[in-house]
């Protein structure tokens, strides 16, 4: 780094000045709210518009009696279930589709126009979608039910939300329909990233299509899908605005996740702050899991390889030094 | 086998059939995108009657106006929400596209002590959530009175790590030393340099993320649902919500058009900026 150089020592404080509002911001509306809400974790705050609390004789009473609550773990287990029937086909289609709109030998025409209607449902409020797609399956009269008449694929109108994994599954499409088209341009993306002389190479050697993609572009796009992965993953255990409007956690608690049952411990009923608390910890340390995993996919490679380099080179050194002075 | 024996070889009508396949795939997809709204905005414009009938229809019909009435009076109110959300996302967008440069700023061109160990802070809190602080937050806004304030939503924004993650990669390759330097040389004081000089640089990327940060705020559910309960300060998302009360039952046509009014300006904002806004999606995920 040729920056070091310049004359810096008068215009450091500068760096420290620029980041204050940042520092600030950050103090006070995340780390501080994340260090309370792990306080009242270990309270009996409860009840609307109440404020003052003082701590458990048990201390962690919240927190096991969370865990040991069925519908918490119902909610974990749904949101895992939703987010999976999601992110398969998600990730499958996304790669087929990148496959074909990367491939030179035969190029599809309008791409520019599929990748915007792919897209466009990711940036449309999910609080509408869930309603509509609610309304789309409305019983006895709905869109979804005319079409399957129009299809002949029914008689008689079906209350489709009635049953678990069909309200399961409609939400885990919502997520794919919103998400799909978002994979596929991240993966384009990578692929046209990946150095072309790979692609000279393979063509010069007379690859076929299929094998460029599995033997090429596919191990190149490994880091980019890790990645998609695990953001679709924190982002999944947050999914709070569908499970919510299209049936509010039901039929029976099958679409309840772990920020809608956070919500509803919290701002509904008994108001019980405190258990919410709990289980945001206990959802908290959950993501900083998949976090980490990220962060350590992203971290600075070419910075951690020279540090090993150095490493190296310095016990190198010393080993050296060492039997010259033997 | 060399790349034009293969050519050769392989047959025409297999490869008619691929592409024919390609396109009847994205064909549908595309249907599958558009069609859900399209139903939506054609029952728009359809009374109850017609609706139960036969609820896909394709073209309108002459209800809008009858529909339009049926709000009146009643708690969903798209032209408050609107202002509503239109005042927040553009604040949000302001104070996060303004706070977080700088903040990329002073990592790419000052060199201080902690630099580097701040830069793997905001890697650290990259992913950080806001919803599992959420408990701690409502209680704090409750405290201060803040409940039924837009500042809340607006403020957490001035730490935005991601936007600082994407405005320093883009810093590091759009923005020379030289520049700054000569400003120095021109007695420039490194707050002007940066408002006068730097900002208009980064003008691309601020262009990129503030589509995001404002499309983000707009839709955002969660906290004004926590936060605001004062009916007269509900957002687009939260007047949506409402849509699901029972007053609205059989009134099919006036939900299908309550819905359509919140992602109209969405599909406004949307077909106008979506190229940049596909190229922002490509380059967000080159986080290399």
């Amino acid at each position: 780094m040729g920056r070091k150089k310049i004359k810096s020592v008068s215009y450091a404080k500068y760096g420290y000045i620029f980041v204050i509002p940042f520092v600030l911001a950050f103090l006070t509306f995340t780390a501080y709210p994340i260090f309370f809400t792990a306080i009242i974790g270990f309270t009996d705050l409860k009840g609307l518009g109440k404020t003052d609390f003082k701590f458990l004789p048990n201390i962690f009473q919240n927190f096991e009696q969370i865990i040991k609550t069925p519908s918490f773990q119902k909610s974990l287990v749904n949101t895992v279930i939703i987010w999976t029937i999601n992110f398969i086909p998600q990730i499958l289609l996304a790669l087929l589709l990148t496959a074909w709109f990367t491939n030179q030998r035969q190029k599809i025409k309008g791409q520019g126009a599929f990748k915007v209607l792919f897209y466009m449902p990711n940036i449309i409020t999910a609080a509408t979608v869930a309603i509509l797609f609610n309304v789309l399956f409305g019983y006895p009269m709905g869109p979804i039910n005319d079409l399957f008449k129009l299809l002949g694929l029914s008689t008689e109108p079906i209350n489709f939300l009635l049953d678990k994994w069909t309200a399961r599954g409609v939400i885990s499409f919502i997520q794919f329909w919103m998400w799909y088209g978002q994979t596929m341009i991240v993966l384009i993306a990578g692929v046209l990233g990946i150095n072309p002389s790979l692609f000279e190479a393979a063509e010069i050697d007379g690859a076929t299509s299929r094998q460029v993609f599995f033997y090429i572009t596919l191990p190149s796009l490994r880091t980019i899908m890790l990645f998609t992965l695990v953001t679709s993953l924190i982002g999944g255990m947050q999914m709070f605005d569908i499970p919510r409007l299209f049936l509010n956690g039901g039929p029976d608690n099958s679409t309840l996740t772990v920020s809608l049952f956070i919500y509803n411990q919290a701002f509904s009923g008994s108001y019980l702050y405190n258990r919410a608390a709990a289980a945001s910890m206990i959802l908290f340390i959950i993501i900083a899991v998949l976090s980490g995993i990220l962060f350590y996919i992203l971290r600075d490679k070419d910075a951690a390889k020279m540090k090993k380099e150095m490493r190296k080179l310095r016990k190198a050194q010393k080993a050296a030094a060492r039997e010259v002075a033997a | 086998m060399s790349q034009a024996k293969a050519l050769k070889y392989e047959p025409i009508a297999g490869r008619t059939i691929t592409l024919v396949i390609k396109y009847t795939v994205c064909i549908i997809l595309a249907i599958l995108s558009i069609m859900p709204f399209w139903i939506m905005i054609m029952n728009a414009t359809r009374n109850t009657y017609e609706i139960q009938q036969n609820s896909i229809a394709l073209l309108p019909s002459k209800y809008l106006m009858y529909n339009f009435k049926v709000f009146e009076g009643k708690s969903f109110n798209p032209l408050v929400g609107f202002k509503n959300s239109l005042i927040i996302a553009a604040l949000t967008t302001i104070v996060n596209i303004y706070f977080n440069s700088l903040t990329a700023y002073a990592l790419v061109v000052y060199t201080w002590r902690l630099r580097q160990a701040f830069f793997t802070f905001i890697m650290a809190i990259l992913m950080l959530p806001a919803q599992v602080s959420s408990i701690g937050f409502y209680q704090f806004m409750y405290r201060i009175g803040w409940t039924n304030s837009f500042l809340p939503l607006i403020l957490p924004a001035i730490a935005g790590p991601g936007v600082v993650f994407f405005m320093r990669q883009y810093l590091l390759g759009a923005l020379s030393i030289d520049i700054v330097n000569s400003a120095r040389i021109d007695g420039a004081g490194e707050f002007y340099t940066f408002n006068r000089i730097v900002l208009p640089i980064m003008k691309p990327a601020m262009a990129t993320q503030a589509i995001f940060t404002f499309v983000g705020s707009w839709n955002n559910l969660f906290m004004p649902l926590i936060l605001l309960t004062d009916k007269t300060k509900y957002t687009m998302p939260i007047m949506v919500s409402l849509l699901r009360g029972d007053i609205y039952r059989t009134e099919f046509g006036a939900v299908y058009l309550g819905l359509t009014l919140t992602v109209l300006p969405l599909f406004i904002v949307y077909f106008t900026l979506s190229k940049y806004i596909i190229a922002g999606v490509a380059l967000g995920s080159m986080k290399e």
